[in-house]
């Protein structure tokens, strides 16, 4: 027995960056609006012992229980997909503010390139640069487009930083100064200047200094404690969803949150959305909700489980390249990196916050010349200390024993000596990456999980060992004693951490051919479906994705308030 | 709770350890002569170790066992002294407590891959898909352990902890290289979950049974859990006393 409640305006699926800001900039416009919640309700209070590695960084607290719902994962066609049955590569968020709660904060503006990056590598180097089987698309949007909404976002986060000189242009500065910048970062600076790059400090969603946003949040400065990625803010210094945007929706009497609520189908009649069913996971009872407009904004994984589950748009087959649902999966490539050993100094590497640090762009998008290199596209190269942990920091020389009494000296010895600068690589979309439904595993509930096709290419093994050399040569003029360089990527592996910064599948763009969603993040094969998130990218960029992500949640909401004025496709 | 107040009673900790270290010969000769005393006599020395330890601690009631039977416990305990062996940094494996860590965590949701995707088909794959058995981590210990007393016995014809440190090192090197021949689980995973189960026990909050006294932490200049490092952020190296979560209650 479904039981079927009363129509709402609108229906929010997930409550995290997406789902909060389009159910606060909604509820201000007077629009009802109804937002579930897989997860659990989570407050600032659940923080109190939150300086447990173990709990948080090992155990995943904060993290999707993989034994409810997984994906699977295969390199290629060929081989037989297997479901991620531990945590590795990337973790899903959970609970309300989802993926960001746990993240580090650091909140980056793509460049001006990645919004019409086709055009833009064809305009410079011609078509032949770009290999036959990458899937690279203009958005749909250009990055002049997109700047009011990243201000937006950044003024309501309250975003620390200064200009980053090879960025685009901004129309106003960041609303709060830069972090406090340590030793090892005026290390990083001035090697970087004296090359010649163009070094700022990393933008933060650590505030700070105390700050009162735009809808009269306030919050309190970050205390640079070094526990930020993969743990809650004790301070509410780390913008998240729960303490700054889902309070002002609340506030407005307009907005009914229903945590425990796992949205199964989007129901649908005659094209349109009528609204979706959900389980309540602590009865198990089924449960309709109605709606004029649905929102979809959990993680790009489900975004693009809910629609093919639910069989909304066309699936994408790599065979023919066709459809759309489930193209260009990308990742982020982040292992070109290098680690700098400095045999006479100590640095204070426990202490730190999630985004910390100073980087550079010279390499990142277009901002050098391709025409002698085989990959497109680059990534930042940052020194950032976000606080060494002890159970996952236990840096060695490259070839030395990891364990026994030469593994136990050289750790101890080396955790304070040691500096890394990582790069931020970016993915590009290839035809043969895509998400589809796993024909054997199910979720909890019976659904198929999210297949993922993925493995790394030439593309990212050329550009990882760029960013590598980079990193290199910027250590060296540190005065690092002795360096330790990546060298050879490998193949992609879903067991070792690399980021969580999963995007595409429900991809943007201008031509219903080609993308899934109008760059309001508008359905074109269902006018009053909203599909937001990291999910819209064409491709992933050489930064951390949570800006654009905001900045894109932002336009979709200003697009759901149009079409609940005007209906039909946005342009 | 004042920071000052916090630091004496830190320091208070560490002068009765190292006080308790130089006064009980039997302990430090022991752990200095290692596989000769500890063959003849490994468990009488552990149990002289541990009254005379009682007589001047508190009794630890967390130190029982939850999951493994006392042959397992001390086949745990010395493979991890192994992987994080005592020496003139500090303790080791052993005096920190790590197998009652594990032996803890076993007994609980991670012993039992509680939250880990465990449903069927369960197929071979390849190494970038990660683990695929549909054994947990509870079971792969006691399978693993049994298989390190196999191999001890017919390579060097005594158990795992009657060995010399020397022929341990090399039995957990084969198990590490997967040289072992075991068909029920893999000896390089059993030894990577070891590893690092070893170093949670060493580092973790001491709330966990492991890192006694913060030892793990005082070693490599570790503060804990502090409440903010915004007045050393800007500056030079400092050595910061270490605190727990206890500390926050």
């Amino acid at each position: 027995m479904v039981k079927t409640l009363p129509k709402t305006d609108v229906v929010i699926v997930g409550v995290g960056w997406a789902g909060g800001i389009i159910a606060s900039e909604l509820t201000k416009q007077g629009l009802n609006v109804v937002g579930l919640e897989k997860g659990r309700e989570r407050e600032t209070e659940d923080y109190y012992m939150v300086h447990d590695e173990l709990r948080y960084a090992l155990r995943y607290e904060l993290m999707q229980d993989l034994s409810k719902d997984t994906l699977t994962f295969r390199g290629n066609e060929k081989i037989r997909a297997l479901p991620m049955r531990q945590y590795g590569s990337f973790l899903l968020g959970d609970g309300l503010g989802g993926a960001g709660v746990h993240w580090n904060g650091q909140t980056f503006r793509f460049l001006p390139y990645d919004f019409e990056i086709r055009s833009k590598t064809i305009e410079r180097y011609g078509k032949n640069k770009i290999p036959a089987d990458m899937t690279l698309q203009d958005w749909g949007i250009t990055y002049d487009e997109l700047e009011p909404y990243y201000d937006k976002f950044e003024k309501m986060a309250g975003i620390s930083g200064e200009e980053n000189p090879l960025g685009g242009k901004r129309s106003d500065k960041y609303p709060t100064p830069p972090m406090k910048h340590s030793p090892q970062m005026r290390m990083f600076k001035k090697a970087t200047e004296k090359l010649k790059y163009h070094p700022y400090t990393v933008p933060s969603a650590n505030l700070s200094e105390p700050y009162e946003n735009p809808d009269g949040i306030s919050r309190a400065a970050c205390q640079y404690c070094a526990f930020c990625e993969r743990f809650g803010c004790e301070y509410g210094a780390k913008a998240d969803p729960v303490v700054t945007v889902i309070p002002v929706a609340k506030q407005t009497g307009k907005f009914d949150l229903r945590t425990h609520s796992w949205v199964r189908r989007i129901l649908h009649k005659d094209g349109k959305a009528t609204g979706v069913r959900y389980t309540d996971v602590t009865t198990g009872e089924e449960i309709e909700q109605p709606a004029d407009t649905v929102v979809v904004t959990s993680y790009v994984f489900n975004n693009v489980k809910l629609l093919l589950n639910s069989k909304i748009g066309k699936p994408y087959d790599p065979s023919t390249g066709k459809g759309v649902v489930g193209k260009n999966y990308a990742y982020q490539v982040v292992k070109g990196s290098a680690v700098g050993y400095f045999e006479d100094e100590k640095f204070n590497n426990f202490a730190g916050a999630g985004a910390l640090g100073m980087v550079i762009d010279d390499f990142n998008g277009d901002n050098f010349d391709h025409s002698d290199v085989d990959f497109l596209h680059g990534g930042y190269l940052a020194l950032t200390q976000t606080g060494q942990r002890p159970i996952q920091n236990n840096p060695i020389p490259k070839e030395s024993p990891t364990w026994g009494k030469e593994f136990k000296q050289n750790s101890l010895k080396y955790i304070n000596k040691t500096l890394s600068v990582s790069a931020m690589g970016a993915s590009l979309p290839f035809k043969q990456h895509y998400l589809d439904l796993d024909p054997v595993y199910k979720d909890t509930f019976g659904d198929p999980v999210i297949r993922m096709t993925y493995d790394f290419k030439d593309q990212d093994r050329h550009l990882a060992q760029f960013t590598a050399k980079k990193a290199e040569g910027i250590l060296k003029e540190m005065g690092a004693d002795k360096i330790d360089t990546m060298e050879e990527l490998g193949p992609y592996n879903i067991t070792t951490y690399q980021s969580t910064h999963n995007t595409g599948g429900v991809i943007m763009g201008d031509d219903p051919n080609t993308s899934a969603v109008n760059n309001y993040s508008q359905m074109w094969d269902m006018d009053n479906l909203f599909v937001v998130g990291a999910s819209s990218f064409p491709h992933n960029s050489g930064y951390n994705p949570t800006d654009t992500v905001g900045a894109l949640a932002y336009r979709a909401a200003e697009g759901v308030i149009k079409y609940q004025k005007s209906g039909g496709i946005l342009a | 709770m004042s920071e000052e107040k916090n630091n004496n009673q830190v320091e208070k900790e560490n002068l009765s350890r190292r006080k308790f270290l130089r006064n009980s010969g039997i302990a430090v000769g022991g752990l200095a002569v290692g596989g000769v005393l500890g063959s003849v006599i490994p468990w009488n020395a552990d149990t002289a170790e541990n009254n005379q330890q009682q007589q001047e601690e508190t009794k630890n009631f967390n130190q029982a066992l939850m999951y493994f039977n006392q042959a397992e416990f001390r086949t745990i305990e010395a493979a991890t002294e192994r992987i994080f062996p005592q020496d003139d940094n500090g303790p080791g494996a052993r005096e920190l407590g790590v197998a009652y860590y594990i032996d803890h965590q076993l007994a609980g949701a991670y012993g039992f891959n509680a939250r880990d995707y465990m449903q069927p088909p369960f197929f071979h794959g390849e190494k970038e898909q990660g683990y695929q058995g549909r054994l947990n981590r509870r079971e792969i210990y006691r399978i693993g352990i049994r298989e390190m007393q196999n191999y001890s016995h017919q390579n060097y014809d005594k158990g795992f902890t009657e060995l010399s440190e020397e022929d341990q090192d090399k039995v957990l090197t084969d198990f590490a290289e997967e040289k072992v021949n075991i068909t029920t689980i893999s000896p390089g995973n059993f030894f990577q979950l070891m590893r690092s189960m070893t170093l949670e026990g060493v580092y973790s909050d001491p709330l966990y049974g492991g890192n006694k006294d913060m030892d793990g932490w005082k070693m490599r200049d570790y503060p804990g859990n502090q409440m903010n490092y915004t007045d050393i952020i800007e500056g030079e190296f400092k050595e910061i006393p270490p605190n727990s979560l206890r500390d926050h209650m």
